[in-house]
């Protein structure tokens, strides 16, 4: 049976992780490749390394972590932050990525995922997206969640997948960081409304939460960043509940 | 196995081989990436891995006479994904005459129920048994436990046929590895699939 998977999220920024130490007696806690190590001992999925470098050099950092990620990890993994050609996606590829993601280039130009699909195939794009609820409707946003774009999060998710995205990450703004749980409702919408899998994304809290959300969200994979990072869930842990709750995992 | 063991991977146009040759690193192997038919012919193993589409993959392979190379290795082989597509006879991913190694064709998945969703994307379990009986495998899942969790990203499979050497169930039970004689494949990915792909290709590289 396909397993539900468990995908924490590393953001890197000048090589190095920006938030979370406590997650495991490391000696460089800080360097994205052992803590990626890390998390792949402890049972993780996959893994998101997000850049969220603003600088030139700090972009070929990343590019020169990227591979070095890949030559440590044997888990399939994404990168995403700042990707907005095929030349970057490429790039991404060629330094060993199994995936990238792609957020508000996309939705300023959505002919990217064609492009993309077309180049290099469906499985290699997440199409991450951030939207927040108001008054009952969900918009999206850009640029890190600062400006709203107008588009539906509906019609864009199904636009994405009509253009060959091979998956979702959609990030909840108004349950991010809240530690409340996920956008169940919302959630439970895309996946019935589309059919590539699913990422959840924000308001991971407690255990909980993780079986709420492939229960009733119906997600086909859930991130998180700091609960994992903070050391609050340890992943295993987390499977063996999820285990004992009737959800199928690795 | 042999530190000095000669481990070819095919050079072809079908994706992202990055992988496949950091798993052989891990494993104190040193690959070559090649096409040239003499190096294929002389490795004490062949890899032949890939991500793509059949059609164009075949054309390249026909192209520079490689189909006829892969059929003639004696060394143990190993494709990997589409590599596993390319060695049946027929895919139906652009009507493309594949290379005929196993006696089977290549089907495009039609999921039944809305949760299954292709591409079959993910970790998913292995199977060594069928109808009670042992499948098999040629010693390539060595160690492993029914049950054991592999990495996939395919949206055509191989069917339940007399070469399948372990089944993995998704829309319908499906051929995850085949073997016969010199030749293995899996539809999975043991370069992405942790420690269970880490033990099968040291298995590979120790047949």
């Amino acid at each position: 049976m396909l397993a539900k998977r468990i995908i924490p999220c590393l953001d890197v920024k000048d090589g190095q992780t920006v938030k979370g130490t406590n997650f495991v007696n490391l000696r460089q806690a800080g360097d994205p490749v052992e803590l990626g190590r890390a998390y792949s001992e402890a049972g993780a999925d996959e893994l998101v390394f997000l850049d969220i470098t603003a600088s030139h050099e700090g972009r070929k950092t990343f590019t020169d972590m990227v591979t070095r990620v890949a030559e440590t990890l044997s888990i399939p993994f994404t990168v995403g932050g700042g990707i907005g050609s095929v030349d970057d996606v490429d790039r991404m590829l060629s330094a060993g990525a199994d995936k990238v993601s792609v957020n508000s280039a996309a939705l300023r130009r959505p002919e990217l995922i064609d492009e993309i699909a077309s180049r290099f195939g469906s499985q290699v794009i997440v199409c991450a997206i951030d939207a927040k609820e108001t008054d009952g409707r969900w918009e999206t946003y850009i640029n890190g969640g600062r400006i709203p774009f107008g588009k539906g999060l509906m019609e864009w998710a199904r636009e994405a997948q009509e253009r060959g995205a091979g998956e979702i990450l959609f990030t909840s703004m108004n349950h991010d960081g809240v530690k409340a749980g996920f956008a169940n409702e919302a959630l439970a919408m895309l996946s019935e409304n589309l059919s590539i899998p699913i990422i959840a994304s924000g308001g991971a809290g407690s255990m909980e939460h993780f079986r709420d959300v492939f229960k009733t969200g119906h997600a086909d994979a859930a991130l998180a960043a700091s609960v994992f990072h903070f050391g609050e869930i340890g992943v295993q842990e987390l499977k063996t509940y999820l285990r004992q709750e009737g959800i199928c995992v690795r | 196995m042999r530190p000095t063991m000669n481990v070819a991977v095919v050079k072809y146009n079908a994706g992202n081989i990055f992988s496949v040759l950091g798993a052989l690193k891990r494993l104190g192997v040193c690959p070559t990436l090649t096409d040239d038919a003499e190096t294929l012919l002389r490795a004490d193993r062949v890899l032949f891995p890939g991500q793509g589409e059949a059609s164009h993959a075949m054309s390249y392979l026909r192209e520079r006479g490689l189909d006829r190379v892969i059929r003639d290795l004696k060394a143990p082989m190993l494709g990997i994904c589409i590599g596993q597509q390319l060695m049946c006879r027929h895919s139906e991913e652009g009507n493309t005459e594949c290379l005929g190694l196993f006696d089977t064709d290549v089907r495009l998945f039609h999921p039944q129920r809305h949760e299954d969703k292709v591409p079959h994307m993910g970790w998913n379990s292995l199977s060594f048994t069928r109808d009670g009986h042992r499948l098999d495998d040629g010693g390539l899942f060595k160690g492993l436990k029914e049950e054991d969790y592999v990495y996939f990203v395919h949206s055509y499979y191989v069917p339940l046929c007399p070469e399948t050497a372990a089944v993995t169930d998704f829309v319908q039970p499906f051929s995850a590895a085949l073997h016969k004689d010199n030749f293995w494949a899996t539809q999975f990915h043991p370069e992405k699939s942790g420690r269970v792909g880490e033990q099968i290709l040291k298995n590979f590289l120790e047949l």
